[in-house]
């Protein structure tokens, strides 16, 4: 059986933790007893049905404002498959939770308020999530119910959302009529929506094509930690433990190791202290090396004929997360998996406009802005773009100071070449 | 690849996160299926090297003894370093109030002792078996989670976590709470201890026990522990714990299951979750995790 992470993204009050509570529900995946909290909940309320939303809204401030703050996680299986399900808020403010909900999906579902249609918050969350690589979209058009499961109005919205989907060429879009708080086409097909002949929600979350997606075969893996026994019966023991970010590896491969350039041979790969032939993503594995190199944690090991960029400078597309603008000639930290490296963002190329999805110049970057830069690094990074590889090519920047993720970092460039030209002034967006 | 060692490689992983950005973590270890899951996750991930860090157990004063003889074996077979630090001692130092009632629970006072010893030994970094499955402000918090100099979470102002990059950055005096098992659920890691073939403590299969049958129909086990009265009720039943905590407050399940077989059948079946079942101090009120988290809980 496999695992889908999908996200659940949109405005406010669309719906999204009453979508998840009914998800969770009509699928019989909610216990007695958190049912029967909910139940007296009715109860002090006198409300006429269940609250489903308050399955998944669990802090204290989020059951206050009736809002989704923070990301929540929910699980659940299917005979199927596996759910991993991430609610993440809608309100603008807490935007950086969003990506942080997106940078681990594989599926994203936009909802859509039938009364309102397409606005703003569908449009950023669809950028951001097509942005972070998320191949595979849902278009929940939901309330259905508040406007008489009426027709017109969904192929309205999803005509609308076609647009958005052909800027962003995003890859799949599938549009689904709902009603999250009557359960119309959540998990069973609703009787309200009969012009409706497409897959409920759950039968299309059960179907959808996606563990074969991102998995690029240029193989990488990095460094996390080396082990070193030094006792009596393993006294020269060196084992370089780190994941196989992508690819495969095979035990005897001629192998280089990063940003120091070295060669040797890859004499064993070691799983749970067992030898094996070859391992691929996203296994944690130990490689054993022929020779007796200086190799640290944040170094890359890759096959002799593997190409990955070795780079000082770069462009990357970033989320800016902190309240504090970022400027450029800003010095920080990026953390690039198990590397981390000083460096400094010299240029801010462009910001894009969330609405028409246009870049425009700017000299900084606000919280929750979307910009692009370039970054010099203290060290080489062994680097890869976010097109072609979703992790090598992801790292966050952190501030030296506090300690604080400042923002999430997306590779859009390492070709040396490009860095002799000049700064390009592009009007129209690209990621 | 099934979804178990999709798991597997996702702890394994975080785990030598902590290894590799942290100089002096710990490994938060109760005696239960959790910690007991992810200390076989600490041998994939370092063998054939030692532990990165040593076995902290909190221990409440209130356990049953198959736990903590299943713990000494446990840390003496593994050959690494187990730390012990008693609740007891530090309601005695610190002057503490032990808790009254009829089933006085130690599990808010834990948090002193948890809090002394990461000062003591100056962790920098504890590693937790709690899954976000198990309750509502669980299912919020990161893998990596910061906390103050005074063990506090601030569920509002929680860094992004972004991809698998995991950034352990802190100030003198902070800590981290990592949490590798963040993602699985109660029957993954029942299917976990399946496949790896884990021992586990006896008192998780079908045994008889005296237990006191509570209003709400639960019955927990009879332990010197609990200040009964004449009219509570005591009966001798077939039972097994799903979680094993602090006995005054961690119910049993009626059950005949005499293998891990057994129960993963018994929980396939079960309409009731882990915490509802078998915890009595969460439905003290609705945020009682939650609040409890703010105060440097674990």
């Amino acid at each position: 059986m496999d695992i889908l992470r999908f996200i659940t993204c949109g405005s406010v009050d669309d719906g999204k933790s009453t979508l998840i509570g009914r998800l969770l529900y009509d699928s019989d995946s909610v216990s007695l007893d958190v049912l029967a909290t909910l139940e007296k909940k009715r109860t002090a309320t006198n409300g006429d049905s269940v609250d489903l939303a308050l399955l998944t809204d669990g802090l204290k401030a989020e059951r206050e404002q009736g809002i989704t703050i923070d990301v929540a996680h929910k699980y659940f299986t299917t005979p199927r498959r596996k759910f991993i399900i991430t609610d993440a808020p809608g309100h603008v403010q807490y935007t950086r939770n969003m990506v942080t909900g997106a940078s681990n999906a594989d599926l994203a579902i936009v909802l859509v308020d039938a009364r309102q249609g397409v606005i703003e918050q569908t449009r950023r969350h669809t950028l951001l999530a097509s942005l972070l690589g998320i191949r595979h979209f849902v278009l929940a058009v939901n309330k259905l119910d508040l406007v008489g499961y009426d027709e017109a109005i969904f192929t309205k919205i999803v005509a609308d959302y076609q647009a958005i989907a052909e800027q962003l060429k995003l890859a799949s879009v599938v549009a689904i009529p709902l009603s999250a708080l009557h359960g119309d086409n959540i998990v069973r097909r609703s009787k309200h929506i009969p012009w409706y002949d497409g897959p409920s929600l759950l039968e299309h979350l059960e179907s959808v094509p996606v563990a074969a997606d991102a998995n690029p075969s240029e193989p990488r893996f990095q460094v996390q930690y080396v082990i070193r026994p030094q006792t009596e019966e393993l006294p020269d023991y060196r084992g370089y433990a780190g994941r196989i970010q992508s690819g495969t590896y095979h035990a005897g491969d001629k192998v280089r190791i990063w940003p120091s350039g070295l060669e040797t041979v890859l004499e064993t790969i070691e799983v749970n202290q067992q030898a094996v032939a070859s391992a691929a993503a996203p296994q944690g594995v130990i490689l054993r090396l022929r020779d007796d190199i200086d190799i640290s944690r944040g170094d890359t090991i890759v096959p002799f004929n593997a190409h990955p960029a070795v780079v000082r400078e770069l462009e990357a597309t970033l989320c800016w997360m902190d309240e504090r603008p970022l400027r450029a000639g800003r010095k920080l930290l990026v953390q690039h998996h198990s590397a981390v490296v000083k460096a400094a963002v010299t240029t801010i190329l462009q910001k894009t406009n969330i609405e028409t999805f246009e870049s425009v110049g700017t000299d900084e970057a606000k919280l929750n802005d979307i910009v692009r830069v370039r970054l010099k690094t203290a060290l080489p990074l062994v680097a890869d773009d976010y097109l072609n590889n979703r992790d090598t090519g992801a790292f966050i920047l952190v501030d030296d100071q506090t300690g604080a993720t400042l923002a999430a970092g997306l590779i859009t460039t390492t070709d040396p070449e490009y860095f002799t030209q000049e700064v390009p002034v592009e009007a129209t967006f690209s990621i | 690849m099934d979804y178990l060692d999709r798991l597997e490689a996702e702890a394994i992983h975080i785990l030598r996160e902590v290894a590799g950005q942290f100089e002096r973590p710990a490994l938060l270890f109760s005696g239960g299926k959790d910690s007991i899951a992810l200390t076989r996750l600490a041998e994939k991930a370092f063998r054939p090297g030692k532990f990165p860090f040593p076995l902290v157990h909190i221990d409440t004063g209130h356990n049953f003894q198959e736990i903590i003889d299943y713990r000494d074996k446990l840390a003496a077979s593994l050959g690494e370093k187990l730390i012990v630090r008693k609740v007891e001692d530090t309601i005695r130092e610190r002057g503490l109030r032990e808790p009254g009632g009829k089933f006085p629970s130690r599990n808010p006072l834990q948090t002193y002792t948890l809090l002394d010893v990461i000062e003591e030994f100056e962790f920098d970094a504890c590693i937790g078996g709690a899954r976000r499955d198990e309750e509502k402000a669980r299912a919020k918090e990161r893998i990596f989670s910061v906390r103050d100099d005074f063990g506090q979470w601030d569920p509002k102002r929680q860094r992004p976590e972004l991809w698998n990059i995991y950034n352990g950055r802190i100030q003198k005096g902070e800590n981290v709470r990592v949490f590798p098992i963040s993602n699985w659920t109660e029957l993954d890691v029942w299917n976990y201890i399946q496949r790896e073939k884990i021992e586990l403590p006896e008192i998780y299969f079908s045994h008889e026990r005296q237990c006191v049958v509570l209003p709400s129909g639960q019955l927990l086990g009879l332990s010197e522990h609990l200040n009964l009265d004449d009219t509570d009720e005591i009966v001798s039943r077939r039972v097994r714990f799903r979680t094993v905590g602090d006995s005054t407050c961690t119910a049993a399940v009626e059950s005949d299951a005499h293998s891990i077989d057994d129960i993963i059948q018994d929980l396939l079946l079960a309409k009731v979750s882990e915490r509802g079942a078998t915890r009595l101090d969460d439905n003290l009120s609705e945020t009682g995790m939650e609040d409890r988290k703010r105060n440097g809980y674990f």
